[in-house]
């Protein structure tokens, strides 16, 4: 038996937008603000993923995200921990797993002929065994977005199932590239077929970084409605992963009091709520520095991953 | 959704503990996000403090002027019950001065050009942006609102009303095919507490427009904003007597109503009130507008988007307070999906934060007042009385001292109820369901009051259908609370008559 494509509600834009937006006025300070920016470099996926990526690019990144901040011990007066992964091509897998086995920062694979995913279902499914085998933690898929949006719900349904199963022990992350889908509605019918489809500790994710718009509020937001919906109706509990265009810390609480009040305090771990993002955590390093010693320090003080 | 049916109960008939058993049994619970562990919002007091003088005259003529009796009242902070400042107290004899001054500068201003009255509008509302952090933070101290709305709502509205006025000056000839509007010449402006500096925009703004000059009173317990804004008239170098703004309570209201050279009267405030206005002038040849209290139904259907109607819900409702005339007091839900929706509103109000209005992180503030919110506890008494069953899940703590009321909402309310047919001007929201769009109609429209409603659907048809037959002045569709200058803004049957905004408002400051 084919099971069957969940019903998804309507999402009316102009009130969306506005939830949205009444999260960046949230005023966090002090003790709240330390908090929040540890929370949010704790749930970073340091990520690369570019043609010219090198084995030495991938090391550097991985060297950042075991110890985030030379300098932590003497600003923050204590070690800050690590990020949660690092996120990087399948060809580049081997690299990141050989410096970060042990660490408790993960490897995450982007798989399935990221980032357009134009590519034979075998050959999808063959990429994502390959970085498991290589060492991947995780897998970062994309959905097959011409099929959702010629309305084969049924085709993006069984494709991400056929991934779940390649997974193996791999957590799983299933890219919307929200982008591409353009509507909230479709943001959110994607949600639901893909929280359908996968197993609980898996997540959603908004996008590819290589697609304009990347991650919005808004869309994480209706993502995030969907996670919520589909835990109070059936226990399933959901990660959530926006990627792309998240480069600042003050983005960085917003997210997070988005997360707070949507989907609460269970939400708050890197465990069920990831940012994919790079540049973000020297911005978030800054403005500890900017908290602890009341000076901005400028972007070339904190190392490049 | 699939589950729409699978926790259908009878938990809006039912008591209380009927509806978080069903709840419980049959849903899981997020933790919720208030009041939590590892993600508390710190305090985030907005810092700025505003000079505000020990006792303020009355601004009649350009000028501060004492009061004739020399009488003043304290003006209250709502959050800690602290005196502010002493607000003189205009009698009899202070009105008779105020229009005086209105009457002499009233060739003046009228024999202007309309480009030159809309340089001084424009002036206006470029000076209160530029001391819009100060006005916000007056009238949060002042009316006890969240900085947040002051900051973001009342203050922005209040200058784009001057902005739009100022465009229309020169444009007046444009207004009416073949007319040339004139002047109706004194006008006398009485607003309410809960939006002073805003509803003193809508007042002014057009009034100033069209050439009228006006005498304006704020309420007794929001003055502050409209004596600041004195000032700013001062500062832009608007012609003596154009603004005068007195100061005082019901008696200063009905002396400026009664009197025999005001030749237009402009009243935002309480049906009450509003029907005696018309009464004391209906043997006069005055021009009125008022706009007075409503009961305004939000109706949600179920093929709507329903995360997107209960923001529509909390900001219909517990936006101001609820001290808003055309809050959205009645919800009328669809009654496929009423768990769903009461469970939603749950969910979602236990993450509204109550608590100072200075706080950047509040969501609902002070009470304006005590007098009002023995108004809404009486009410809230009567809903108890009466059968319906209140739902009140803020976890905010108040604070000792100040007048507070937690947001709630009653489910198993009958249109018979008291707490159903009555404005109560708090954060208190009736719910009741309907079967077919003809009932939603003509429950929606069983009510002495017709200000605004919401409609809440995905099809299109069926919003212009139901938005249609709706008797309400303003009718939302799948949004509620949005207000811009050049929308017309006002009542049906008992929620007053004439426009504000727009077109339609410039209309009643002409003739």
């Amino acid at each position: 038996m084919t099971p069957s494509i969940p019903t998804s509600p309507t999402v009316d834009a102009i009130m969306t937008d506005r939830r949205a937006a009444s999260f960046t006025t949230r005023s966090i300070k002090k003790e709240s603000k330390l908090a929040a920016l540890t929370l949010a470099a704790s749930m970073i996926d340091l990520t690369t993923l570019e043609g010219s990526d090198s084995p030495e690019k991938v090391r550097s990144l991985c060297r950042k995200a075991v110890r985030p901040w030379e300098k932590d011990e003497e600003i923050l007066g204590h070690r800050l921990g690590h990020v949660a992964a690092v996120c990087v091509y399948p060809s580049m897998v081997p690299y990141a797993k050989e410096l970060l086995d042990g660490t408790g920062v993960n490897v995450a694979s982007v798989a399935t002929g990221f980032p357009s995913g134009q590519y034979p279902l075998d050959i999808r499914v063959r990429d994502v065994e390959q970085a498991v085998k290589d060492g991947a933690d995780e897998i970062d898929m994309v959905i097959n977005r011409g099929a959702f949006l010629s309305g084969h719900y049924d085709v993006v349904a069984d494709e991400i199932r056929a991934v779940v199963k390649a997974c193996g022990n791999a957590h799983l992350k299933v890219i919307l590239e929200t982008g591409e889908l353009v509507t909230y509605d479709n943001v959110r019918k994607a949600s639901d077929i893909a929280i359908s489809c996968i197993r609980e500790g898996d997540f959603i994710k908004t996008s590819t970084g290589k697609v304009s718009p990347a991650a919005t509020m808004p869309v994480t937001l209706v993502m995030l409605e969907a996670i919520r919906d589909a835990y109070k109706d059936t226990g399933k509990k959901i990660g959530m992963k926006p990627a792309g265009g998240i480069r600042t810390a003050k983005q960085s609480w917003h997210y997070l009091c988005m997360v707070n009040e949507t989907l609460g305090e269970g939400w708050l771990s890197p465990d069920w709520f990831r940012f994919g993002a790079s540049s973000l955590l020297n911005d978030v390093l800054r403005s500890m520095q900017k908290l602890k010693t009341g000076e901005y320090a400028a972007g070339y003080d904190f190392s490049d991953a | 959704m699939s589950t729409v049916s699978k926790s259908k109960n009878q938990s809006t008939n039912g008591s209380e503990s009927n509806v978080q058993n069903s709840n419980a049994a049959s849903r899981l619970d997020l933790r919720a996000a208030v009041g939590g562990g590892i993600f508390e919002y710190a305090p985030a007091p907005e810092s700025v403090r505003p000079e505000i003088a020990d006792a303020y005259g009355l601004f009649i003529g350009g000028e501060f002027v004492e009061p004739e009796n020399g009488n003043r009242f304290a003006s209250i902070n709502p959050a800690t019950e602290d005196t502010l400042s002493m607000i003189a107290e205009a009698s009899v004899m202070d009105v008779d001065r105020a229009v005086q001054s209105a009457r002499d500068a009233l060739p003046g201003w009228a024999g202007l050009s309309g480009k030159d009255r809309g340089k001084y509008l424009f002036r206006i509302a470029r000076r209160m942006q530029e001391r819009a952090r100060e006005l916000a933070v007056l009238e949060t101290l002042d009316g006890g609102k969240p900085i947040k709305e002051s900051r973001d709502a009342d203050i922005p509205l209040a200058a784009a009303h001057f902005f739009y006025h100022a465009g229309w000056a020169d444009k007046l000839n444009y207004l009416l095919p073949g007319r040339t509007p004139q002047p109706i010449g004194v006008c006398g402006q009485i607003i309410p507490w809960n939006f002073p500096l805003l509803m003193m925009a809508w007042k002014i703004a057009p009034a100033l427009a069209c050439g009228n000059t006006v005498v304006l009173k704020p309420a007794e317990t929001t003055s502050l904003t409209a004596l600041r804004f004195a000032q700013i008239c001062q500062e832009v170098g608007l012609p003596k007597g154009v603004v005068n703004i007195i100061t005082g309570a019901g008696e200063t209201g009905k002396a400026i109503v009664e009197h025999r050279d005001v030749d237009k009267i402009a009243f935002t405030g309480s049906t009450g009130v509003g029907k005696a206005i018309a009464r004391s002038i209906a043997p006069t040849n005055k021009k009125v507008t008022l706009e007075l209290g409503g009961k305004s139904a939000n109706i949600i259907f179920e093929d709507a988007s329903l995360d997107q109607a209960i923001e529509g819900i909390i900001e219909g409702i517990y936006f101001n307070q609820g001290h808003v005339c055309c809050a959205g007091s009645r919800l009328f839900v669809q009654e496929s999906i009423i768990d769903r929706v009461v469970e939603k509103l749950h969910d979602r109000m236990s993450t509204l934060r109550v608590g100072d209005p200075m706080d950047k992180n509040t969501d609902i503030g002070a009470i304006n007042s005590k007098e009002q919110l023995e108004t809404i506890r009486k009410y809230i008494g009567v809903g108890n009385d009466e059968g319906a069953i209140q739902h009140d899940v803020c976890q905010s703590e108040l604070p000792e001292k100040g007048y507070w009321c937690k947001p709630c909402f009653y489910t198993g309310v009958q249109p018979s109820h008291t707490i159903a047919r009555e404005e109560i001007f708090g954060p208190v929201l009736a719910v009741m369901s309907f079967r077919t769009p003809s009932e939603a109609i003509s429950r929606a429209n069983n009510t002495p009051y017709g200000l605004a409603a919401g409609v809440w659907t995905d099809k299109g048809s069926k919003i212009f259908d139901v938005a249609k037959k709706l008797d309400a002045g303003i009718v939302w569709l799948n949004s509620y609370n949005k207000f811009d200058p050049s929308s017309p803004f006002g009542g049906y049957k008992e929620s007053g008559f004439g426009r504000e905004g727009g077109r339609h408002g410039l209309m009643a400051y002409c003739k």
